[in-house]
């Protein structure tokens, strides 16, 4: 696939920076011909990535650094969020519906990114840190139907 | 940025946030709603979401912990007016199945 555009951000690990990192992609999405809807499901894809990286990744402690790429491809566009934290020691466990280690929680942010995007996927491994990759193909939706007759 | 007004109409709290609902205002948010149950004496909640451009799973989460919060203390909770993108994730996330939305604050008054 050629790329057509492509960003990087990199930032502390700071909750504020979860709406700088779901704004930059939203306009980067904004380049392609997605709709409103697909741009809206990118932002809370984003977001949760970004947040685990924080919350999880980094335990919540601001000194971490996250790197979030964006690629602009011909009819799709790929997220990468890298953190080098701690890592996710039971992925399967982590990626369960529900499954959260806080009560406050709802445990349904790999559930927003895999239901979300096209394809999903995530490289971990304890006390190197995480890398998920999201992308979101133009293909995704419906074709008008042609008239016969 | 995220700005809550509250209203208390007798043990009922009304909410009304502005903003987006995400990580960095999830902790305000939960602490600013909590301290207005405590403060009213309120069993009942009503959050009117109607200025709530975007919600993510941490969002959810403080609704939910409020949700548990009241529930098993015989409270209640409604949603009042969600934009569609937020209804689609409250929908998406089972909230919905579990706290009723309504279309205006004076209807969740007059119903919970």
């Amino acid at each position: 696939m050629k790329i057509l555009n492509q960003i990087k951000i990199e930032f502390m690990s700071v909750p504020d920076n979860v709406a700088l990192a779901r704004v930059a992609i939203a306009s980067l999405a904004a380049q392609l011909d997605f709709t409103l809807n697909d741009i809206e499901e990118i932002k809370v894809a984003t977001s949760e990535a970004v947040s685990n990286a924080i919350i999880h990744g980094y335990d919540g402690e601001p000194m971490g650094n996250v790197t979030i790429y964006g690629t602009i491809y011909d009819s799709a566009l790929e997220i990468k969020v890298v953190d080098k934290g701690r890592g996710i020691g039971n992925l399967e466990e982590a990626m369960q519906p529900a499954f959260s280690t806080c009560p406050e929680r709802m445990g349904l942010g790999f559930v927003f990114m895999q239901s979300f995007m096209s394809d999903f996927s995530v490289d971990t491994e304890v006390g190197q840190g995480t890398t998920v990759t999201m992308i979101k193909r133009l293909e995704n939706r419906p074709v008008a139907m042609k008239l016969e007759g | 940025m995220i700005d809550v007004h509250f209203d208390k109409d007798c043990d009922k709290l009304i909410a009304r946030i502005s903003g987006e609902l995400d990580l960095v205002i999830a902790d305000k948010f939960r602490t600013a709603v909590d301290q207005a149950l405590d403060r009213g004496n309120c069993s009942k909640l009503i959050l009117d979401l109607s200025r709530v451009t975007f919600i993510d799973s941490s969002g959810l989460g403080v609704i939910l912990g409020r949700y548990k919060r009241l529930t098993p203390q015989g409270g209640v909770m409604a949603i009042v007016a969600p934009q569609p993108q937020v209804e689609k994730i409250l929908e998406f996330s089972g909230i919905k199945r579990i706290i009723k939305l309504y279309a205006s604050e004076k209807e969740a008054l007059d119903e919970i």
